[in-house]
């Protein structure tokens, strides 16, 4: 009884363990397959043809790309932002302190809703944004239905929601960072540019290093958003991974497709979050060892 | 640094309240569109002086939304039930799951233990359509698609992980000195588990309990793939709404408002934990 204890108190995790991993063995098998639920007779094993068939689909590309564009947009003005704002509420005080929960209210909204209110937002007949741009002397700004403007607008919902994740972050990194160099640098009139490169960066780089990880994991494959603003479009302009593969299954209902878009995705967040969980885990390691 | 001059605690306070405005002003401008009719939000130039009207919100909770269109009905009230129920349904099954197999992993060291944690961790990033997909066939075989029990099922991938992983964390900082005296005394395992340990992590059992229920309010893509309207929450419930005709743009706010405003309520209540939950804990604040 005693040694089995352990075993019987994790088995609802391992149910949890095993409720992902068979869906997850499906589909790497479901990416094997010419399988269409329109087409139930073609159905058969047709080993790697859907990924050999992607090499050569300008569609696959553009999703490749769009996504790490996205990814790579979002995460890194998110970073700039994030970094900014917790460099500028750094002190504990009680206004910053309160300013930085008023914060972390965009990152509590759901990504879908958030969506939708920039979507009011930004309507061309009455949205405040519209107005506001077209007091710029923009008339025809035309946000997310316009292919030349719909990434600019969906990376902004974005960063709105998410740069509060890692402004919390790196306040958290920036608070809990050793004050004696800091005093050191300031009683040697060490000028203020110096000390944030050569002292407070590199002691915040794990942090930063960790937020942006964790961040570029989510943002790569990016769903809620684009899907509630714009479902891919205009056009394929916004054609993310998740995205795509959700509309290859239930529009064209090409189930093997489907399966190797997101085998392909999947691919890519592995190896991104191998990296960061060895991070990670020495964060961990050094908040509890130091502590 | 107590030397900050004058000129630069003013370009502070305005880089702040910039920011401020820029990350509260669309919540500021959906709630004040949802005491708007559609008259008052079609202006040009808009105007923050309007007079305000309950009528958005008395359409949503009788469900009559009256329009020059005619009359419609709409469900709203069914899904904001839904996102509840899911939710706190969902998070009471993974806190008593979770909870023991969190105490295992933290005081017992055997290898399961060890691949269960990794394993859920990996899965942690891996796309959500990855999984989503092959189990929307397989909830059709079992039929359990557009059903609670379905649903409260996978949202266990949500939710279970994330407290297993900040209460394992509690339970690994409380000594466990106090549990072996108290088992010396002659007590049985499961009463040294359930009046010394779960106390002592109440705080952290807490924070996992709330962002497990935020999170799984927030969710989008679990139930529009697994549920059909009346299942729905509103996240899903609100996408569907917004392309209905003959709907009043103060009706689609005051929906958006009813939605956000019980999970920015729970995060300002719970703020101090919020850092370490959505860090997985990686940093103790």
């Amino acid at each position: 009884m005693r040694r089995a204890l352990p075993y019987l108190l994790s088995l609802p995790a391992l149910l949890v363990c095993i409720g992902i991993l068979i869906p997850f063995f499906t589909a790497v098998y479901y990416s094997l397959l010419r399988f269409r639920l329109n087409l139930p007779a073609m159905k058969g094993f047709i080993w790697f043809d859907n990924y050999i068939n992607f090499l050569s689909d300008a569609a696959f590309w553009n999703t490749v790309k769009i996504s790490l564009v996205y990814a790579g947009l979002t995460v890194g003005v998110e970073l700039l932002l994030g970094l900014g704002i917790a460099l500028l509420l750094q002190k504990p005080t009680r206004f910053n302190n309160i300013a930085s929960i008023l914060l972390l209210l965009p990152l509590m909204t759901a990504p879908a809703l958030a969506a939708l209110m920039w979507k009011l937002m930004t309507n061309p007949n009455f949205g405040i944004l519209s107005y506001f741009v077209s007091l710029l002397g923009f008339h025809d700004f035309k946000w997310a239905s316009d292919p030349s403007t719909a990434l600019f607008t969906v990376t902004l919902v974005d960063v709105w929601v998410y740069t509060p994740f890692i402004m919390i972050l790196l306040l958290a990194g920036l608070r809990s960072l050793p004050k004696a160099p800091f005093e050191a640098a300031a009683l040697d009139g060490v000028p203020r540019s110096f000390v944030f490169f050569r002292i407070t960066l590199p002691m915040l780089l794990p942090y930063i290093i960790t937020a942006s990880l964790f961040r570029l994991l989510d943002s790569i494959q990016q769903f809620d958003i684009v899907y509630s603003m714009t479902q891919g479009g205009p056009g394929d302009r916004l054609m993310v991974f998740q995205v795509q593969s959700y509309l290859e299954f239930f529009q064209y209902t090409n189930v093997g497709r489907s399966a190797a878009l997101l085998i392909v995705l999947w691919a890519i967040t592995y190896l991104l979050s191998n990296i960061f969980i060895k991070q990670w885990l020495k964060l961990r390691e050094r908040a509890h060892g130091g502590a | 640094m107590d030397h900050t001059s004058t000129l630069e605690q003013v370009i502070r306070g305005v880089l702040i309240t910039c920011v401020l405005v820029f990350f509260l002003f669309p919540i500021f401008w959906i709630v004040l569109m949802s005491f708007q009719t559609n008259e008052t939000i079609l202006r040009i130039p808009p105007s923050i002086v309007f007079e305000p009207t309950l009528s958005n919100y008395s359409a949503l909770i009788t469900g009559r939304l009256e329009s020059a269109a005619g009359n419609l009905d709409i469900a709203f009230m069914k899904n904001l039930w839904n996102s509840f129920f899911l939710s706190a349904s969902s998070v009471l099954i993974a806190l008593v799951l979770g909870i023991p197999a969190a105490y295992a992993f933290a005081r017992f060291r055997f290898r399961l233990g060890e691949d269960i944690a990794f394993t859920l961790l990996s899965f942690r990033f891996a796309p959500p359509l990855l999984v989503l997909l092959p189990l929307s066939l397989y909830f059709k075989q079992l039929g359990l698609t557009n059903t609670y029990i379905g649903l409260i099922w996978v949202y266990q991938l949500i939710c279970l992980p994330l407290i297993l992983w900040i209460v394992r964390g509690y339970f690994e900082d409380i000594s466990p000195d106090i549990e072996h005296a108290y088992r010396i005394s002659g007590n049985s395992w499961l009463k040294t588990f359930w009046k010394i340990a779960v106390p002592l992590a109440k705080p952290g059992i807490a924070a996992a309990g709330l962002l497990a229920f935020i999170f799984a309010w927030n969710n989008f893509v679990f139930a529009l793939i697994l549920a059909s309207a009346d299942k729905q929450p509103v996240t899903v419930g609100a996408l569907a709404f917004v392309t209905a005709s003959g709907i009043q743009y103060g009706q689609i706010a005051a929906a958006i408002v009813l939605s956000i405003a019980p999970t920015l309520a729970l995060a300002l209540y719970a703020q101090r934990y919020l850092v370490e939950g959505l860090s997985l804990g990686a940093v103790k604040g």
